[in-house]
């Protein structure tokens, strides 16, 4: 300690020169700006604003230390990629002090991510935020046109990329196309590619400028850097917020920026892009054909069916022949069984007409013989004495009367009314029965004909008589002197021989018994 | 079935309405009347994609900028 007090004390009256601060400061100075005036640091960008100046101020860390940083306006504009908090970078630069604050910093003339890993890191996170914003969504996606009628490109007006664009659309489909031009490199890149989309979107469907339906937005390969225009904010909103459906084509099949996410269709080559940009036309026209044949084969075939379909049912259909078989066939055994059914009646009517016929006979002689009996009753009764005591009776009552013309008149006249009287009501009450008695009459008189001797007379018989009384036999005969015989013509008298007379017979009666005699008749009145 | 008629229809619309009829008189399960009609409308869209697609025609222009950036209109380009 004493040496420390002792020390303290000879201090001031060291041989250590004496600076001003300003002097030591500007001693500083020369001496950090003249050993760092180019030097490079690698560090993690740590704090970082932007004031409105335009300068960026940052500070670059690692672990241990931090250094103050700026990036003046000028320098600024011109940076490939602007520095972001937490990028590793490669600053190159001076060191500068600032001595009215006593600080030092380094001022950077060019600030880079720390080689491809860095860069990734950094697009990793860009990235996220976006996607964090939506701006990658699925749902975001518009379809692309089947055949777009304009397409509009975004790349460079010379070059490989518009050339392969162009060709392959050529193939496929010829289109119309519009060209935006814009660098695809570089600073200028994301902000001409962004202004470009938008500026398509902006044009009027069928306006001076025939708005796209489609927009391909294309770069050839190249480095990470080379491309890293297509990974900036501007450009992938531009894309996201393009209304036209997008194909993105940047750089190869590996290289994947940004607006690819953003975009409706990720192409992995310009050519890829064109291809799904349109169909083939002549598959197209090869693909119409063929329809056009199914078109035709179905129509075609669909009548061929249908027609088929017809005749097939129609043949189904009975004829009409067949139709009528079965009834013609019953017909036909109907028409068979005909003529022998009417024999067999016919045979079964005559054998029944026989077996009444054969009845009939034997019935008609009883008949016959039952009146021959009546006959013979009623001849018997026919006596020519009866009729004389009729006829003398008769001619007695006519003796009575003796006959006035006047009286006979009168009595005429009054008999003639009582014999139109009687003979009205005989009429009347008898004339049924004098015509029943005239008919049976007339029948027995006609069957009295028929079956009478007389007639048998004619046919060479003689009914032998004595008086009237008839004789049939001979015992009978013989008793009798004196026999008649009648024939058909008329009597003769015969005397049997060998005979015992009984009595001579009387004559008989002028009058036979025959019915014509009216006269007898008309004497009864 | 109100659509658009079929001289106005995208070529897409009327490739897509040819692909449905071709498809349903295929399958044959089509009325006779429906089938003939169906016919004359697939020849119609047929017809109709064949024009479309006999307006291939290839034009390309290139869009010119002012100082600004922005379009001002176009200029053929040729021999690309």
């Amino acid at each position: 300690m004493d040496d420390l007090i002792d020390d303290e004390g000879a201090g001031p009256a060291g041989n250590a020169p004496e600076f001003t601060v300003s002097e030591i400061s500007g001693a500083v100075k020369l001496t950090v700006e003249g050993a760092f005036s180019h030097v490079r640091v690698r560090g993690e960008v740590g704090r970082l604003s932007r004031p409105r100046s335009g300068h960026i101020y940052l500070d670059l860390k690692d672990d241990r230390s931090v250094l103050a940083s700026v990036v003046w306006k000028g320098v600024s504009a011109r940076l490939a990629h602007q520095p972001e908090e937490g990028m590793e970078v490669i600053a190159t630069g001076r060191l500068t002090t600032f001595p009215g604050q006593s600080k030092y910093q380094l001022v950077i003339d060019d600030i880079r991510p720390a080689g491809a890993g860095a860069l990734m890191a950094m697009l990793e996170k860009r990235k996220k935020a976006l996607a964090a914003e939506g701006l990658f969504d699925e749902a975001r996606k518009k379809r692309l046109p089947f055949l777009p009628e304009v397409i509009g490109v975004v790349t460079s007006p010379s070059g490989a990329v518009i050339r392969d664009i162009l060709h392959r659309l050529r193939d496929r489909f010829p289109r119309k196309v519009l060209i935006w031009p814009v660098a695809v490199q570089g600073e200028r890149c994301a902000p001409e590619v962004a202004r470009a989309i938008r500026g398509f979107n902006a044009m009027t469907p069928g306006g001076a400028l025939p708005r796209p339906d489609l927009l391909i937005v294309a770069r050839g390969g190249g480095s990470l850097e080379d491309l890293w225009g297509f990974n900036e904010e501007a450009v992938v909103r531009a894309a996201a917020d393009s209304d036209i459906p997008l194909i993105s084509a940047v750089g190869h099949e590996t290289d994947t920026t940004l607006i690819d996410y953003a975009s409706d269709y990720r192409a992995p080559t310009p050519t890829g892009a064109a291809e799904k940009a349109v169909p083939v036309r002549m598959d197209l026209l090869n693909w119409l054909r063929q329809q056009e044949g199914v078109l035709t084969r179905a129509i075609t075939s669909g009548l061929t069916a249908r027609g088929q379909r017809v005749r097939d049912v129609g043949r189904a259909l009975p004829r009409p022949e067949a139709l009528l078989d079965a009834p013609r066939q019953r017909l036909d055994l109907a028409s068979l069984r005909l003529a022998p059914a009417l024999k067999g009646r016919t045979q079964d009517a005559r054998a029944k007409l026989d077996r009444l016929t054969a009845r009939l006979d034997p019935a008609l002689e009883r008949a016959v013989a039952s009146k021959r009996l009546e006959l013979g009753r009623t001849s018997g009764r026919l006596s020519p004495e009866r009729l004389q005591s009729v006829i003398r009776e008769g001619r007695r009552a006519l003796a009575r009367w003796r006959l006035d013309p006047q009286r006979l008149a009168a009595r005429t006249s009054q008999m003639d009314e009582r014999l139109a009287q009687a003979v009205t009501r005989f009429g009347q009450v008898a004339e049924a029965s004098v015509t029943r008695r005239r008919e049976r009459l007339t029948g027995l008189e006609r069957l009295r004909q028929t079956l009478g001797y007389t007639q048998t007379l004619a046919r060479g018989y003689a009914v032998i008589r004595s008086g009237e009384a008839v004789l049939t036999r001979k015992a009978e005969a013989e008793t009798h002197a004196a026999l008649e015989i009648e024939f058909k013509d008329g009597r003769l008298g015969v005397t049997p021989t060998g005979a015992t007379p009984k009595a001579a017979p009387k004559p008989a009666p002028k009058t036979p018994p025959k019915k014509s005699d009216p006269g007898g008749q008309g004497s009864l009145f | 079935m109100a659509e658009t008629p079929i001289e106005e229809m995208s070529f897409e619309d009327a490739i897509r309405e040819l692909e449905q009829v071709v498809t349903q008189l295929d399958r044959g399960e089509v009325a006779l009347e429906d089938s003939i009609k169906l016919y004359e409308r697939g020849a119609a869209l047929k017809a109709r994609c064949e024009a479309k697609l006999k307006e291939a025609e290839e034009k390309v222009a290139q869009i010119t900028l002012d100082a600004n950036g922005e379009a001002t209109g176009t200029t053929p380009v040729e021999g690309l």
